[in-house]
């Protein structure tokens, strides 16, 4: 039956979790948005989505396009999940609703702002520091050096074993593609990675007034246990930590091939937070995420059963010419509100505020300080199955004459 | 198509015909009104879409839900019983006329 009603859809042979797709995803997600509104993906029996309007779409239709069944590849109605599920990333409403309800209390704006001095101390120091050195490599020690201090601060994470944050997240977001050798190699070892982030989310390891004990306090007033409060607090620790290196490792990435763009930033260090935008939208560090379909449903013609998995390219709706105009520039000044860089809908990204945060405050900091950034070597990236970022990015910066 | 009018916090006022099912926050992007920043696109996330509907038509909007509430703690400038975010009001036909407020500060 279903072959007939699906035989109108185009047919991709695309592996999106390929080294060669994730290397170069660009071209590929072109490929994919031009075969269609929706296309097959033989490799996987998935369906894909690239163009802006069916990607948001999606994102804004939870019933029909639910997370419960999991934001991966893993069909959770069928296999067993590799950790316990999120309560908010792989939930639907009405359970999720409790749980956001829970979080977004927490993770208000007005407490994230609150968060801006001790940041801005921070990035102060951390902007010194590599000016003083002129060359450095941008993801080891800038773009990671400052969430992976300022993320568990605000946390309220103790400093002994912080460096299991981005192993952990590397893992949690490879295990949203299939089990090939880049998941397996991520995995490896990492029993006392996932022991240690699950001690952290107890309460009695988390700093008072810390946004953690925060999450604790708020869950009795959504009818939320302490086991649930931990894995909100896990989820934090998940999603918080690898997505933001990434995001400022591929500023200054851009900002480096694009010294122009750095130049308006640096004359008005005020952009910096419209910039982070920008560069959210041009190389989008998480590039997917599922969803599975809860009734047969027809996307422009194409009928897309019960119970199947649909690959949401998020990075590709954010270069849609459908949607934007000249998508592959680089343009600090666009209004890049609108991409789904973080989501959108019901699960749309509850960090995003504490995102904008921390690269507003260490960007507009290194724009104060540094007139020009240049490459010093090859970047190299560094393959995951959802996230698109660099393992190294050596440059050389110019401070501005005082 | 109903017509809205923005008052900017200056006090310059913009009439506006916005099609059925449009928010006010996009009414206002797409006609280049200055005075919303939506940084979150509309998902309810940043408060820095905040406006002050004015007072004759507080009771005549459909109920803010408990997440604009609660987000309206975090706006920016003052709240005040006429605050709402733009982007969780559709435009209707019942809305004709409506007048709202710019807030002196977004972000
Ligand atoms: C630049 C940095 C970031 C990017 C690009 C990003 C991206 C995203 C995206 C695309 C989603 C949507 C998932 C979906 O629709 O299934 C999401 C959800 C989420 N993000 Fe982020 N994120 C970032 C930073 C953060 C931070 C700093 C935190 C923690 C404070 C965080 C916590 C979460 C959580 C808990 C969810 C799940 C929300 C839900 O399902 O209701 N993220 N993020
Ligand atoms: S646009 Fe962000 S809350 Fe309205």
């Amino acid at each position: 039956m279903s072959a007939t009603i699906t035989s109108d859809a185009p047919v991709s042979r695309l592996d999106p979790f390929s080294e060669r797709f994730l290397n170069d995803p660009y071209p590929p997600h072109r490929e994919l948005r031009d075969a269609g509104p929706v296309v097959r993906l033989e490799r996987y029996g998935i369906w894909a989505m690239a163009r802006h309007e069916q990607v948001h779409a999606a994102l804004n239709d939870p019933e029909t396009f639910r997370s419960a069944a999991g934001v991966g590849l893993a069909d959770f109605t069928k296999e067993k999940p590799f950790r316990p599920p999120s309560l908010l990333l792989e939930a639907d409403p009405p359970e999720h609703s409790r749980a956001r309800r829970t979080i977004t209390g927490v993770l208000s704006p007005k407490r994230v702002r609150s968060l801006r001095e001790a940041f801005e101390r921070e990035a102060h120091a951390l902007v010194e520091r590599v000016v003083d050195q002129g060359r450095f490599d941008a993801v080891d020690e800038f773009a990671e050096a400052f969430p992976t201090k300022v993320f568990p601060d605000a946390v309220g994470v103790p400093d002994k074993g912080r460096e299991n944050l981005m192993a952990y997240g590397n893992m949690v977001f490879n295990a949203f593609g299939p089990q090939n050798e880049i998941f397996r190699e991520s995995a490896k070892g990492q029993d006392e990675v996932r022991e240690w982030i699950a001690e952290m989310c107890l309460r009695e390891n988390l700093r008072d007034g810390g946004l953690g004990a925060d999450i604790y306090e708020h869950a009795p007033r959504h009818e939320m246990g302490p086991d649930e409060a931990a894995l909100l607090v896990r989820s934090l620790l998940s999603a918080g930590v690898d997505t933001t290196v990434h995001g400022l490792g591929n500023a200054i990435y851009c900002f480096a091939t694009h010294p122009d763009q750095w130049a308006a930033v640096h004359a008005d260090p005020s952009r910096a937070r419209a910039a982070f935008e920008e560069v959210v939208r041009f190389e989008s560090p998480v590039q997917t995420f599922f969803r599975t379909t809860t009734r047969a449903v027809e996307v422009e013609g194409v009928t897309l059963p019960e119970g199947e998995k649909v690959l949401l390219f998020l990075a590709a709706a954010n270069r849609d010419p459908r949607h934007w105009e000249e998508p592959d520039r680089f343009d600090v000044e666009r209004r890049a509100s609108g991409h789904v860089g973080f989501g959108s809908g019901i699960h749309a990204c509850v960090g995003q505020m504490l995102a904008r945060l921390e690269a507003d405050v260490l960007i507009g900091a290194l724009a104060r300080r540094v007139e020009a950034i240049e490459l010093d070597g090859e970047p190299e990236l560094k393959l995951n199955n959802t996230l698109r970022g660099l393992a190294s990015l050596p440059v050389r910066v110019h401070p501005a004459s005082a | 198509m109903p017509a809205v009018t923005y008052v900017s916090a200056d006090g310059a006022r913009e009439q506006v015909e916005l099609a059925v099912g449009t928010t006010l926050k996009d009414g206002a992007l797409e006609n280049g009104i200055d005075g919303i920043v939506a940084e979150c696109g509309g998902n309810a996330m940043c408060a820095t879409c905040h406006v002050y509907v004015d007072e004759a038509w507080i009771e005549r909007l459909p109920e803010r839900s408990e997440v604009e509430d609660e987000l309206l703690e975090s706006t920016a400038s003052e709240r005040t019983a006429a605050s709402r975010l733009s982007c969780q009001i559709k435009v209707s036909d019942e809305l004709e006329g409506l007048v709202v407020q710019l807030p002196e500060e977004q972000e």
